[in-house]
């Protein structure tokens, strides 16, 4: 299997530490942004950062180095961390030198340890002019889910990666509880205090710490990460990187955040799930799913294991699941090769039986489903449900649990 | 006895939509006392019999509701919950999914030292076997016991409760809390009240990967409670790093694993269940 992974902190328990990051596929919920969105976004709640513009084209990165005089950095923009070490960063001391940069990254298929062994075509860049840097720092903002609470963390050990600063010795990471809305200026203080930052440094460092909390807190953000947060020699601190994820579910009141959504850095076949309504993740088993709930659809991928095969997705269909959604998730479901044969495994509780099954029989005539079908329906509506199958002159094999369907799909995929 | 409802339960319906008003009467066919609804801008209509209130205040000086039902869509969610606590309703279950994570932590601030408990958000809510049910599931696969039923997932709870019905096993409360981020009630809560409820002399626990909560509920249970408890972890299989739908269901960097969750059951005196097929007659075997 194909994974593009991305880092993203998680559930930061009281004694989990950072080595709870999560590692989350690239193209999931929630939605990221590109470095230099997310720095347009902090530089308008007053977040300092470096001067820069994005570009296409080499002759755009050109002018851009140009406008900046010469002495730049040219950033790789991709959903995925590590870019630097892929050869996605590089340092150039003329305009001349930018454009070659350019040249060379844009296009480029850039394989970190974050974008998978297939890489990630790389398609626009960051054009920034250079810092003189003293210190790096880590400043991160993600939900606490043991307190409810967003927590923002900080850390002098900035610039590498946090997972192994927090593995090596949890206590490298500081903490403060974002309690309604606000980091508190006293808590900025505190964290810039325990950081050591200089005192020329400081209260830029605690309003630019103050105004990442707010950035987060009205952008709906679920994760918010500037590694590195630079100290500069002449005492400015500035955002030198930035990482950014908006939570789908607020998506609706932020239509300007949902624009930057980059089609191209998404799974397409997860984003068509997503369009109608559906959860689907490819995995490269054989034996199709459709289920009603994301822990039944974990349970059957489990037992379709338990049973001797492997699960070819994961789709859960959710809640309210319509015809069209029905159709759709075969439709996804089919369109990969490997599929032999689908399980249904569907416990109706808000979804009612009857219309799943309507939904079943349409698709299955309208795709002409070539593989053998097993299915496993409860709940409300059940018996009308598999009427609707028993009369559709379709050759559905109906099972009476779970066990029983996962040992018969897994049977007829062979 | 059972836990959070009962027949003496007084049920307010949140959101009188096509959801609210289906799964409404079908909480009334199984029993529920529904006494009030309240949607903005109907007030001093009727549904079902009930009469409905344009604010939660009116609906609670009028009809006296401790219980409320929210079906209200995602975006006004969170101030429907925030309606109810102001309220002071005892219960509220949220089923609504898809509340964005910044609302549910004003929530979650609201309720601390609040006379409320939340059940939720997106879950299929509690029910009380032959007494009184506050939720979205299927109330005809339910038969009245004395097994507590507790779960991350809505679906699969239903899965547990069809496995004991059809073994004979009755439940006495069955409870989705809901699998995302920020919840109002967890494993901890709900197992402390079936510990100490008379009536309930088994549990199911139903766990998925991601997060620690199934461990912290593990160490909680040594010692603590006596009862046979069953336990579950969906999503053994899944490969790391892919987010199964619930926004906590990942593991993530060598935590959250079902064998690390497993682990801890078992140390906890959990049985723990070989397969989701395996949950009534793991439990049948233990009382």
């Amino acid at each position: 299997m194909e994974l593009r992974y991305v880092r993203h902190p998680g559930y930061i328990g009281g004694s989990g530490g950072l080595s709870d990051f999560l590692i989350v596929p690239h193209g999931r919920v929630p939605m990221k942004l590109h470095e230099y969105q997310a720095k347009e976004v902090l530089r308008a709640y007053g977040v300092p950062t470096p001067r820069g513009s994005m570009a296409k084209t080499v002759a755009e990165a050109r002018s851009a180095a140009a406008d900046l005089g010469g002495k730049v950095v040219v950033k790789a923009q991709i959903h995925a961390g590590g870019r630097g070490k892929g050869g996605g960063v590089k340092l150039a001391h003329s305009v001349d030198e930018a454009e070659r940069h350019a040249a060379a990254i844009l296009g480029m298929t850039l394989v970190t340890h974050q974008t998978g062994p297939q890489g990630r075509l790389v398609q626009r860049l960051l054009v920034e002019e250079q810092l003189p840097i003293e210190r790096e720092i880590y400043l991160g903002i993600t939900l606490d889910r043991a307190l409810s609470r967003p927590v923002f963390m900080a850390s002098a050990q900035g610039g590498v990666e946090i997972e192994e600063v927090a593995a090596r010795d949890p206590s490298a990471i500081l903490r403060e509880a974002i309690d309604g809305a606000q980091l508190q200026g006293y808590q900025a203080r505190r964290l810039a205090f325990a950081l050591g930052i200089a005192p020329e440094a400081r209260a830029s460092a605690v309003q630019a710490m103050q105004a990442l909390a707010k950035a987060y807190d009205e952008s709906d953000a679920s994760l918010v990460e500037i590694n590195p947060f630079v100290l500069t020699t002449d005492g400015r601190a500035v955002a030198l990187d930035a990482k950014m994820d908006i939570d789908d579910n607020a998506l609706f009141r932020h239509p300007g955040l949902a624009e930057l959504r980059d089609l191209d850095e998404e799974e397409p076949l997860e984003t068509d799930a997503i369009d109608h309504g559906l959860n689907y993740i490819k995995l490269d088993g054989n034996v199709g799913c459709m289920v009603n709930g994301a822990g039944l659809a974990m349970a059957t991928m489990d037992i379709i294991q338990y049973a001797g095969g492997m699960p070819a997705n994961f789709l859960d269909v959710g809640g309210g699941a319509s015809k069209d959604q029905i159709k759709n998730g075969f439709r996804i479901i089919l369109s990969d090769p490997n599929v032999r044969a689908i399980m249904i495994n569907i416990f109706g509780g808000i979804l009612k039986v009857d219309v799943l099954a309507e939904g079943i029989v349409a698709a299955a005539q309208e795709l002409r489903i070539g593989v053998p079908m097993v299915l496993r329906l409860e709940g409300t509506n059940v018996e009308k449900g598999r009427e609707i199958l028993a009369d559709s002159g379709l050759d559905f094999i109906v099972a009476s649990d779970m066990k029983e369907a996962a040992q018969q799909a897994v049977a007829r995929a062979g | 006895m059972s836990i959070l409802v009962d027949e003496t339960s007084r049920v307010v319906v949140q959101g009188l939509g096509r959801a609210g008003l289906f799964h409404a009467e079908q909480c009334i066919r199984f029993g529920a006392n529904v006494v009030a609804g309240v949607h903005p801008g109907r007030g001093g209509s009727e549904a079902l019999g009930f009469p409905v209130f344009d604010t939660m205040r009116e609906a609670v000086a009028e009809a006296r509701p401790d219980a409320s039902l929210a079906f209200v869509p995602a975006a006004g969610a969170a101030d429907a919950v925030l309606e109810a606590i102001e309220a002071e309703l005892a219960l509220v279950a949220c089923i609504t999914e898809g509340i964005p994570a910044r609302d549910m932590v004003r929530v979650a601030d609201a309720l601390r030292g609040s006379a409320t408990r939340l059940i939720g958000p997106n879950c299929p809510g509690v029910i009380s076997p032959g007494k009184c049910k506050l939720g979205i599931m299927p109330g005809h696969i339910h038969k009245p016991g004395s097994v507590g039923v507790v779960s991350r997932s809505g679906t699969l709870t239903y899965e547990a409760v069809g496995q004991l019905s059809s073994l004979g096993i009755g439940q006495s409360t069955c409870i989705g809390i809901g699998g995302d981020p920020v919840i109002g009630t967890n494993f901890i809560d709900v197992l402390e009240m079936f510990n100490e409820d008379s009536d309930t002399t088994g549990i199911i626990m139903i766990g998925e990967i991601g997060g620690t909560a199934e461990e912290q509920a593990a160490e909680f249970v040594k010692g603590r409670v006596k009862k046979p408890i069953v336990g579950f972890i969906a999503g053994a299989t899944a490969p790391p790093g892919r987010r199964m739908g619930h926004a906590g269901a990942i593991i993530s960097g060598g935590k959250g694993t079902a064998a690390e969750k497993q682990a801890a059951m078992e140390a906890a005196g959990i049985a723990v269940a070989p397969t989701p097929a395996d949950l009534g007659s793991t439990l049948a075997a233990l009382i």
